[in-house]
C-alpha cells in the first residue's frame, strides 16, 4: 500500500514546558478531504503548526509521501486561522505572495493569479484591498493563495469559523469541490461536529484540556462514508460528550 | 455629515476669539505696546520685514531639512537593528532614552564650542534630537506586526528580508508616519535653537537681532514663521503618509461605513 500523502506518527506536542498533546498519529491519503475536531484549546493549531514545520514536536515524526519533514516549513500549504490578508497589498498582490516570495517575476506572479480570480469565485476583486472585502470573499482570496503555495498537500485551520451560517455552509460545499477537482489531499480543522460530517471522508476527535493538565489525545476515529451521516454524529457526539 | 463641519468651526471660533481679545487688550491699551505688541502690529511687521524674514527662513528649512533626513535614516537604522538584533536593542534602548533626557538647550552652546558656528552644530542637534521618535516609533511598529503573519510567510519559505519587507514595514508605516511628524516639530525648534547661539543667518539668528533691538513685533512675526513652518512640515508629512498608505484611506472609509450603517 503506498504511503500516506501526509501522515503524523505518535507526536508530543508541547510549548516549553506546557504540555499539549501526546501520542498524535493522524494522516491524511492521497486525495482524501480529512478533518480533526475538537473542543477549543484542546491544541489542534498546535497541532498544525507541527504538521506544517513551523515548530518541532518534542517528539515524533512527521512524513509527506513517506519522506520525514519534520520542523521543515514550506512542504505543505497551510491556511492560518485567520485569513491574514497583508492590508497593504490589493488582492490579487496578495494571492500571488507566494509566487512573488518564491522568486516568480510580478508580472507573471499576478498573471497566474488573477487567470485563477474566477474559479475561486473573486472576479472583480483584483484591485481592491482587503478591508473592501466580506469575510467569505477574504476567505476565498485566502484559500486562492493557500493554492498558490503549490504544494498538493493542504492544512486548513477552522477555514470556514469566522463566517455566518449560509456563507459558510455554501464556502465549505465549493470548497469540498474544488479539492477533488485540483486533487488535492486536505486535512481541516473544525470545531463544528456537523460541517465535519459534511466536508471529510474520515474525522478524527482531538480531546483534552491541555490548561487543566489533561494531555490531549486523538480520541477516536469516524469513516464517515461506512458509518453514514446519522450514525456518525451519534459517534462523534458521544466520543467528544454531548449529550 | 454635521460632525466634520463642527469639528472645524469650533477651533476656528476659538482661535479667532483669542486673537479679538489679544487686539482688544493692546488697542484698549490694557497692556503697553513694548511689552505686547497687537496682532495686527505683528502681521504688518512679517509684511514689512518679509523679504529679511524670507532669507533667514530659507537657511533654517535648509538645516532642519537636511537635519530631519539624516535623523531619519539613522532612527531607521537603529530600528532596523534593534528589531533584527535582541542584544543591539537591549544595549542600545536605555543609552538613546538616555540620550532624550538631555535638554536640547544644554547641549546647543557645547556643540557651537566644538562645532563653529557654520551649518554643522545646527545639523548635529537636530539630528540629535529628530532621530529618537522615528527610531521608537518604527522599532515598536515592527514589534507590532502580527505573529501569525510572520508564520505565514515562513511556511512559504520567504527570507527574513521579505518578511521585513512585505510584513514588517507595512506594519510599521502608519506609526512611522505619527514619529516623523513629531521629527519635524523638533527639527524647526532645535534649528531655531542652535541658530540663537550663534550663526550668520537663520530664523533663530533674526531673533536674536530683533530681540536686541526691542522690536517685539519682530520677534512675534518670527515666531508666526516658526509655528507656519512646523505646521506646514506636518501637512506635507500628512500628504505623503496619505500617498504612501493609500490602503490606510480606504480602511478609514470602510471603518465609517460600517459605523453608519
Ligand atoms: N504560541 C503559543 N505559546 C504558548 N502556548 C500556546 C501558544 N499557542 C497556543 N498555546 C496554548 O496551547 C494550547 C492549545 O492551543 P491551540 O493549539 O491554539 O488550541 P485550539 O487550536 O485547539 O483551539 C492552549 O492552552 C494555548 O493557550
Ligand atoms: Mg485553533
Amino acid at each position: 500500500m503506498a504511503a500516506p500523502a501526509l501522515e503524523a506518527q505518535s507526536l508530543t506536542l508541547s510549548w516549553g514546558d506546557f504540555a499539549v498533546a501526546e501520542g498524535v498519529s493522524v494522516h491524511v491519503d492521497e486525495g482524501e478531504l480529512a478533518c480533526i475536531v475538537g473542543r477549543s484549546g484542546c491544541g489542534k493549531t498546535t497541532l498544525f503548526h507541527a504538521l506544517a514545520g513551523l515548530e518541532k514536536p518534542a517528539g515524533g515524526r512527521v512524513l509527506l509521501r513517506g519522506e520525514d519533514i519534520t520542523g521543515v516549513p514550506g512542504r505543505v500549504s497551510y491556511m492560518l486561522q485567520k485569513d491574514l490578508l497583508l492590508p497593504s497589498r490589493s488582492i490579487l498582490d496578495n494571492a500571488a505572495l507566494p509566487l512573488i516570495v518564491r522568486g516568480v517575476d510580478r508580472d507573471a506572479a499576478r498573471a497566474k493569479a488573477g487567470a485563477l480570480f474566477a474559479t475561486f469565485g473573486l472576479e472583480g476583486t483584483e484591485g481592491l484591498w482587503p478591508s473592501q472585502l466580506s469575510g467569505g470573499m477574504r476567505q476565498r482570496a485566502a484559500l486562492l493563495r493557500t493554492y498558490l503555495m503549490d504544494n498538493d498537500v493542504v492544512l486548513l485551520d477552522e477555514p470556514f469559523s469566522a463566517l455566518d451560517a449560509i456563507t459558510r455552509v455554501e464556502l465549505r460545499r465549493w470548497f469540498a469541490g474544488m479539492v477533488r477537482e485540483l486533487g488535492l489531499s486536505a486535512l481541516v480543522i473544525t470545531h463544528d461536529v456537523d460541517e465535519a460530517i459534511d466536508l471529510g471522508s474520515r474525522i478524527y476527535v482531538f480531546d483534552g484540556m491541555p490548561r487543566k493538565g489533561i494531555v490531549s489525545r486523538i480520541v477516536g476515529e469516524v469513516d464517515v462514508r461506512s458509518a453514514g451521516a446519522d450514525a456518525a454524529r451519534t459517534t462523534l457526539m458521544g466520543l467528544l460528550g454531548i449529550a | 455629515m454635521r460632525l466634520p463641519s463642527k469639528q472645524k468651526t469650533v477651533p476656528a471660533i476659538a482661535v479667532a476669539a483669542v486673537l479679538a481679545v489679544w487686539q482688544a487688550a493692546c488697542s484698549l491699551g490694557l497692556i503697553p505696546a513694548f511689552m505686547l505688541p497687537s496682532p495686527i502690529a505683528v502681521v504688518s511687521a512679517l509684511v514689512s520685514d518679509f523679504p529679511l524674514i524670507w532669507s533667514h527662513t530659507v537657511t533654517t528649512l535648509l538645516e532642519a531639512g537636511l537635519g530631519l533626513a539624516i535623523g531619519v535614516v539613522l532612527g531607521f537604522i537603529l530600528a532596523v537593528l534593534m528589531d533584527r538584533y535582541q542584544t543591539f536593542r537591549l544595549a542600545i534602548q536605555p543609552l538613546i532614552t538616555l540620550s532624550q533626557t538631555v535638554p536640547t538647550i544644554a547641549i546647543a552652546p557645547l556643540l557651537v564650542l566644538w562645532l563653529g558656528y557654520g551649518i554643522l552644530p545646527k545639523v548635529v542637534l537636530i539630528v540629535l534630537t529628530t532621530f529618537f521618535p522615528v527610531a521608537v516609533s518604527l522599532a515598536d511598529g515592527f514589534a507590532s506586526v502580527d505573529r501569525d503573519i510572520i508564520d505565514l510567510m515562513r511556511t512559504m519559505n520567504a527570507s527574513n528580508l521579505q518578511i521585513f519587507v512585505y510584513a514588517k514595514l507595512p506594519a510599521a508605516a502608519e506609526q512611522f508616519f505619527s514619529g516623523l511628524k513629531i521629527s519635524a516639530t523638533y527639527a524647526i525648534v532645535s534649528a531655531v535653537i542652535a541658530e540663537w547661539l550663534g550663526g550668520m543667518s537663520g530664523l533663530g539668528v533674526y531673533m536674536t537681532r530683533v530681540r536686541k533691538s526691542f522690536s517685539y513685533d519682530k520677534m512675534f512675526a518670527s515666531i508666526l514663521v516658526i509655528s507656519a513652518l512646523s505646521l506646514g512640515l506636518m501637512r506635507l508629512i500628512g500628504l505623503l503618509e496619505r500617498v504612501c498608505l493609500p490602503w490606510k484611506q480606504i480602511e478609514r472609509k470602510e471603518h465609517g461605513k460600517i459605523i453608519a450603517s
